[in-house]
């Protein structure tokens, strides 16, 4: 399609130059919400809760950012996020890639299970259901309940085993025929070839983990365990709590708020901050793991 | 291996000597690795059906299950008693129907996404216009919701837009409005999904032999016309096989991006069912019946599902799952 048309005739132009325009709109329409709240976490914030910071940043400053943090439950929900992120992603990335290897070997009655797992993905017992078994389990207010039900997923199992099926098996039995184990088999010769689909399997898995806002909701209650997600979500909700919180972030400079209305502490300005925390790992890491994504999706595709 | 096995010829002897040969030790260790995990699918997936039980019960906690009384259909029955009742799950079907339906008119946008952007020559502009519209779909509806209110809000910069080129007198105040809920819950579906889900139509595109365009060429065949009948149908099977897998799921219109927007003005048109499944069992503790409306839309799905295998069966020959 790319290479073929070589004639440049006028409609070709115009199509060209329309074309162009509405893909330049739709992009700039994806990105600029994020850099509007960018400009207005490091502008001035008085400006920016009267809405005046649209298109560059005025009165640069970066306290928003030095003083988020005091804000009480931040640092906590902080730790949270990053610990259910890196551990849930580890859980996730060894559940999936023991179980899909297991279910490429001739296991005690493997198609049954693998049915067994696989049928999970089309099918959902219900949310109280759900609710009711995790609190006889007693996940509720447990920091598991963000661990445990990671580990086994069931399309990133098929994804797992569709790989591994992939590969030529005169490896495997090589190593076989050498009399290594199952598990050697697995962790010296599988697990570093199936490296491509592993990354795929762990960048999805961090970025669902870092997104994961129901879970807190319903199962958490204990608010050290609270993740960034919720906190954001009760901070744009809850304009009571904030305001409370500007009093006691700015409390330990109350000359300072006084008179300083630029880095003076606005609920507004809470609420652009946390989201730019919350957002930042991901706009860092992304334009990297980019081909992962779209590697995964294909993965994904042809199976599905 | 197992010699034995085909040594012995009668039936009893065969089943204990195979039983005692390596291979079937290696097959069960095999699956002793395996049962771990097994168990988390058990208790994760399996095991919560249990709870479908409180539907049929007058569950009240902090009494167990077994100190409460039966109920029997009687939370069934519940549903389609009084004219209140009727009337909010009617009224939570339709905002369920109208948004999944919205989805189902608008599915088509990735795939022309997809194939407008294969007309666009240059790969490093076509790749950065993917990397940014691909961005949206990567972070979370919280966050989304943050978004909606700081561009939104009173002061924000829509409205300052709005007013300033004169398109609306005064400063609206979007968020506290009804009107048009389903169309913005649509569209905050788009902004957000659009760009990747086209990546499956540009991978299929780059999928598409290049002769067969060389041919159109040779034939005088226009860009309008080579799309019309080179791209889209080789497009066709998978925009096809997606809508049959968005009709089975209907009923799942989604659960975090209808709480998060939820407040006490757009109530009325955004309560889709799973939302409303959670207000009425976690926010009103009426356990037993979110319970038992769960069980019927379970069900329901599971027909859906079936349905649309069928269907994908009679047209394409081959079935989605």
């Amino acid at each position: 399609m790319i290479n073929v048309v070589k004639r440049r005739s006028k409609g070709d132009v115009v199509f060209n130059i329309i074309n162009y325009t509405v893909f330049i709109l739709i992009t700039l329409i994806c990105v600029y919400p994020f850099y509007y709240i960018f400009i207005n976490t490091i502008s001035s914030n008085d400006l920016s809760a009267n809405g005046q910071i649209i298109f560059y940043p005025q009165q640069i400053h970066f306290s928003n950012y030095l003083r988020v943090f005091q804000l009480s439950g931040l640092g906590t929900a902080a730790i949270v996020s990053v610990l259910r992120t890196v551990i849930g992603t580890i859980a996730a990335v060894f559940g999936s890639a023991v179980l899909g290897f297991l279910f490429t070997k001739d296991m005690w009655h493997k198609k049954f299970w693998y049915r067994f797992v696989v049928l999970t993905m089309y099918f959902n017992a219900g949310l109280i259901p759900q609710f009711m078994t995790f609190r006889m389990l007693g996940l509720t207010n447990n920091f598991l309940v963000y661990v445990l039900p990671a580990i086994v997923g069931p399309f990133n199992v098929i994804l797992v085993k569709t790989y591994i099926e992939s590969l030529p098996p005169s490896l495997e039995e090589a190593a076989e025929i050498d009399g290594a184990g199952v598990m050697t088999v697995f962790s010296k010769i599988v697990f570093p070839l199936i490296k491509p689909i592993i990354a795929t399997i762990a960048i999805f898995s961090a970025v669902g983990q870092w997104n994961s806002f129901s879970d807190t909701l319903i199962y958490i209650t204990d608010s050290h365990l609270y993740t960034l997600q919720y906190i954001l979500y009760t901070y744009i909700n809850q304009a009571n709590s904030l305001a409370s919180m500007v009093k006691q972030v700015s409390g330990n400079n109350t000359a300072e708020s006084i008179t300083n209305a630029v880095t003076a502490i606005t609920p507004t300005s809470i609420k652009m901050t946390v989201t730019m925390i919350v957002v930042l790992p991901i706009l860092f890491v992304y334009p990297f793991f980019q081909k992962y994504f779209t590697k995964g999706i294909m993965i994904g595709a042809i199976k599905g | 291996m197992s010699n034995s096995a085909k040594a012995n010829s009668e039936p009893n002897v065969k089943k204990i000597s195979s039983w005692h040969s390596g291979k079937q030790k290696e097959r069960f260790k095999l699956f002793l690795i395996a049962l771990p995990f097994l168990c988390l699918v058990f208790l994760f997936a399996y095991l919560p059906l249990y709870g479908w039980l409180y539907a049929f019960y007058y569950y009240e906690p902090p009494l167990k299950l077994s100190q409460c009384t039966f109920a029997g259909l009687h939370w069934f029955q519940y549903l389609v008693s009084n004219t209140v009742q009727v009337k909010t799950i009617l009224n939570v079907l339709r905002n369920t129907f109208a948004i999944s339906g919205l989805g189902i008119l608008t599915s088509w946008v990735p795939m022309v996404f997809a194939i407008f952007l294969t007309e666009i020559k240059s790969g490093k502009v076509r790749k950065v216009i993917q990397t940014c519209t691909t961005l949206p779909n990567f972070i979370s509806w919280v966050l989304v919701y943050s978004i909606a209110y700081a561009l939104f809000s009173y002061n924000g910069p829509i409205n300052n837009l709005l007013t300033s080129m004169n398109i609306i007198p005064s400063n609206i105040n979007w968020l506290a409005q009804d009107n048009h809920t389903w169309l913005a819950m649509t569209l905050w579906g788009m902004w957000k999904g659009t760009g990747w889900g086209a990546i499956l139509y540009m991978a299929a595109i780059a999928g598409i032999d290049q002769e067969l365009y060389e041919a159109a060429a040779v034939d005088g065949a226009g860009r309008f016309r080579m799309i019309w009948n080179i791209t889209l149908p080789e497009l066709l099977p998978t925009y096809f096989v997606l809508l049959v897998l968005s009709i089975a799921n209907f009923l799942n219109n989604g659960f975090d991006q209808y709480y998060v927007f939820q407040n006490s003005f757009n109530q009325e048109h955004i309560q889709v069912l799973d939302l409303y499944v959670y207000n009425l069992g976690i926010g009103s503790s009426s356990f037993s019946l979110a319970t038992a409306i769960g069980i019927l839309k379970s069900f329901v799905s599971i027909v859906l599902l079936t349905l649309a295998n069928r269907a994908s069966k009679c047209i394409r020959g081959s079935t989605v799952i």
